[in-house]
């Protein structure tokens, strides 16, 4: 079976062919039936081709399939060809599994809709693309992935394009992207002409060794990251993810929390060689995902959209996972991949069973009271927002203290700090959140005429199952306090990335796990005060900061920022070259060219009597010149 | 004996009879009279340099000029007849459709 691993992507991507070809005719049944069962078949092989790996012996060279030569140029050869390590063997697995959750999900959550073969045949090919980045041995096909899931998130933002707003949204995505994308690709081509390889094995081992100079190692690696900023939205490529929770929630679930936006963190662990290769490049990570984590986290404080603050909180954890990248501690930053893919998957499926189940409501101060309304949602939402907020025993508490660990370990104290502020407002936000939507007084919903009905089973299924996941995963990566051994998840990580191992004597270390649950029971006491004790609070408290709370509103008009700074001058620039090059010259050269062609025509129409003797005396007068000029 | 060079005035005035009539006539059929005038002055031309340089070419060529000019003839007065047909008229200067 695990010889077969390079099916995995394949089967979703046959299946989108399918869907896109014949969605039209099938019944939605069948559609249904389709899309899921790809993606279980892909689930299933990942699996069984990951019990394999883990069966095999330690250090053991990577499963290789080479499926086409693709671009072979002198001694440069880049082939179709995937390879599984341990590394990408549980990324597909988090793909896999919970891409299979979500399509489940789908499948209700989409059941009314006009499109529902478009939509799965679009979740399908995002899956086909994110399993090819995941997949892909060299870096040139990881960038065809990575370019084919923001395609995918284009379309899928975009999905009711009747409405101006997700139209906006998706390209504002696809646009953002390219700015980053553009960096990642030169990034790409300064690794191709110093390894003259693009394989991730062969770069990796290049930085090791020190074959790759270290300017052009940091340059790579920055501008890679750079790429990393655009698709898993950080600082300053942040602003499309908030837009993009116009598309239809699962969607945010699969593409805008638990997999395309992280792929940044995979792609900086699948080179992990080369970030550890480049310290200065490192710093730059690890800066930039603290400053996301805590700038995003305040973002997400005053939201009253309940996906916005979801949007602004994935922000601000694959911020913690830059951190753990950063920091060297690859592992641990997967780890946080995995657990943040269970439970925000979980946090935003569990929004969409609310959305669903308020007719499309999103607004947290219309909800209010749902707690008994919604006796599934309710509590694997509490369940997802404990383990984001890092309740202890949950995932969250354990993959975030592996980060925070690690950067206190690695002497970054100033990262841990921002990374233990982050926390507070993670928790504050999160149980808010809970507190407007489950708590308090019922909102709209319960006047006359509103109706409230828990979402089918359908739904509900895949909402357990997370809640389970997001609640245990965490013991597959304990702290070393556990023993040596605890940290199973970056044992089994650690013949692909090589993070940088710590000591950190047991009463330090029991004393940063205590400071990280006071972290989160402080965030969530502030929000039990603010929106439970006290509710008229929290808007005395706005209007004794007008500044601070406008600002946050505002979301620190980064976007008004970004409109008048890039935006609207480029739509000006191109408006007056539209007016002055493209009317004027081009479209006057050629209007031109036609009006002169046409005068010359009407002036040698004069020519043209039709008198058959008039054509005759031209052609005497011309043969007696003719003669002439031959006599004389 | 006639000198060869009497041929090329004879030739030579026929011609230029052909181009006189062609343009001083209005109706189609005296015009295509002249072109075909035109064309045996043509001919006796080749008759001429053909007896100069007493060579048998010219005559050949003569020969197969007629046989075309024979073809000529026949849908030359066909169109005419077409024509006349269409209009009730040959005359030439009715004739403008080409007019641009």
């Amino acid at each position: 079976m695990a010889d077969l691993f390079w099916l995995i992507p394949l089967i979703p991507g046959l299946s989108a062919i399918g869907l896109i070809v014949f969605g039209s005719i099938l019944p939605r049944k069948w559609i249904a039936w389709q899309a899921c069962s790809s993606v279980l078949l892909s689930f299933l092989l990942a699996a069984a081709s990951f019990l394999k790996l883990a069966r095999l012996p330690e250090g053991t060279a990577a499963l290789a399939k080479t499926l086409l030569p693709w671009i072979a140029s002198g001694s440069f050869a880049s082939p179709i060809a995937f390879s599984l390590d341990r590394l990408s063997a549980v990324m597909a697995l988090v793909v896999t599994g919970v891409g299979l959750l979500i399509h489940v999900y789908s499948t209700g959550y989409m059941a009314d809709d006009r499109s529902f073969a478009r939509y799965f045949a679009h979740l399908n090919l995002f899956t086909f693309f994110m399993l090819v980045l995941v997949l892909a041995s060299n870096i040139v096909l990881m960038f065809v992935g990575w370019e084919g899931v923001g395609l995918c998130s284009y379309l899928l933002i975009g999905f009711w394009f009747e409405r101006p707003a997700a139209a906006k949204a998706g390209m504002k995505a696809f646009v953002v992207n390219r700015v980053g994308d553009a960096a990642f690709i030169i990034g790409v081509l300064v690794l191709l002409l110093n390894v003259k390889s693009g394989g991730f094995t062969a770069i990796n081992s290049a930085a090791a060794d020190g074959l790759l100079p270290a300017g052009a190692a940091t340059l790579a690696a920055v501008l890679l990251f750079v790429g990393a900023t655009g698709k898993s939205a950080q600082v300053p490529l942040y602003v499309w993810l908030p837009d993009a929770m116009e598309g239809p929630t699962p969607v945010s679930a699969l593409i805008h929390a638990a997999t395309m936006v992280t792929a940044g963190v995979y792609m900086i662990c699948r080179l992990s060689g080369l970030y550890t290769a480049s310290v200065p490049a490192s710093a730059v990570v690890a800066w930039v995902g603290g400053a996301t984590a805590v700038f995003a986290a305040t973002m997400a404080l005053v939201q009253t959209d309940i996906k916005k603050v979801l949007a602004y909180s994935t922000i601000s954890q694959i911020g913690y996972m830059f951190i753990g990248c950063g920091v060297g501690a690859y592992a641990a930053g997967m780890f946080h991949l995995m657990t943040h893919a269970f439970f925000k998957g979980l946090l935003f499926l569990a929004a969409g069973s609310v959305i669903h189940a308020l007719g499309g409501e999103q607004d947290m101060r219309r909800m209010g009271g749902l707690k008994n309304r919604l006796p599934v949602t309710f509590p694997v939402f509490l369940v997802g927002a404990a383990a984001i907020s890092g309740v202890p025993f949950l995932s969250g508490f354990f993959s975030k203290d592996a980060i925070l660990t690690s950067a206190y370990a690695g002497g970054h104290h100033v990262l841990y700090g921002l990374g233990l502020a982050g926390a507070v407002l993670t928790a504050f936000y999160m149980f808010r959140a809970v507190y407007l939507t489950f708590y308090g007084k019922p909102g709209a919903w319960a006047e006359p005429g509103g109706h409230v009905h828990e979402s089918p089973p359908v739904m509900t299924v895949p909402l357990v199952l997370l809640a389970v996941l997001s609640a245990v995963a965490g013991f597959v990566g304990l702290p070393a306090l556990f023993g040596r051994d605890a940290d199973a998840f970056g044992r089994f990580l650690a013949s692909s990335v090589k993070s940088v191992g710590h000591h950190l004597g047991a009463v330090t270390e029991g004393g940063l796990i205590l400071l990280a649950t006071g972290a989160a029971a402080g965030g969530i006491a502030l929000a039990f005060v603010l929106y439970r004790r006290a509710p008229e609070l929290p808007r005395r408290l706005a209007s004794r900061l007008p500044g601070v709370h406008r600002l946050l509103v505002g979301r620190y008009y980064v976007d008004e920022a970004y409109e008048a700074v890039f935006v609207r001058p480029l739509l000006r620039g191109s408006e007056a070259v539209y007016r002055h090059f493209d009317l004027k010259v081009i479209d006057g050269a050629l209007n031109g060219s036609a009006a002169s062609a046409g005068l010359a025509g009407r002036g040698l129409n004069l020519l043209q009597s039709g008198l058959v003797r008039d054509y005759a005396l031209a052609f005497l007068i011309g043969a007696i010149l003719f003669l002439g000029f031959v006599l004389l | 004996m006639i000198p060869a060079s009497a041929f090329f005035y004879v030739a030579a005035a026929l011609f230029v009879l052909g181009v006189l009539a062609f343009f001083v006539k209005k109706d189609l059929l005296t015009q295509f009279m002249a072109v075909e005038v035109m064309l045996n002055a043509g001919n006796l031309a080749f008759l001429a340099v053909a007896k100069a340089l007493g060579k048998a070419e010219g005559q050949v060529v003569v020969l197969f000029v007629i046989t075309v000019a024979a073809a000529e003839a026949v849908i030359g007065l066909a169109i005419i007849v077409l024509i006349f047909r269409q209009r009730k008229s040959i005359q030439t200067d009715g004739l403008k459709d080409l007019k641009g």
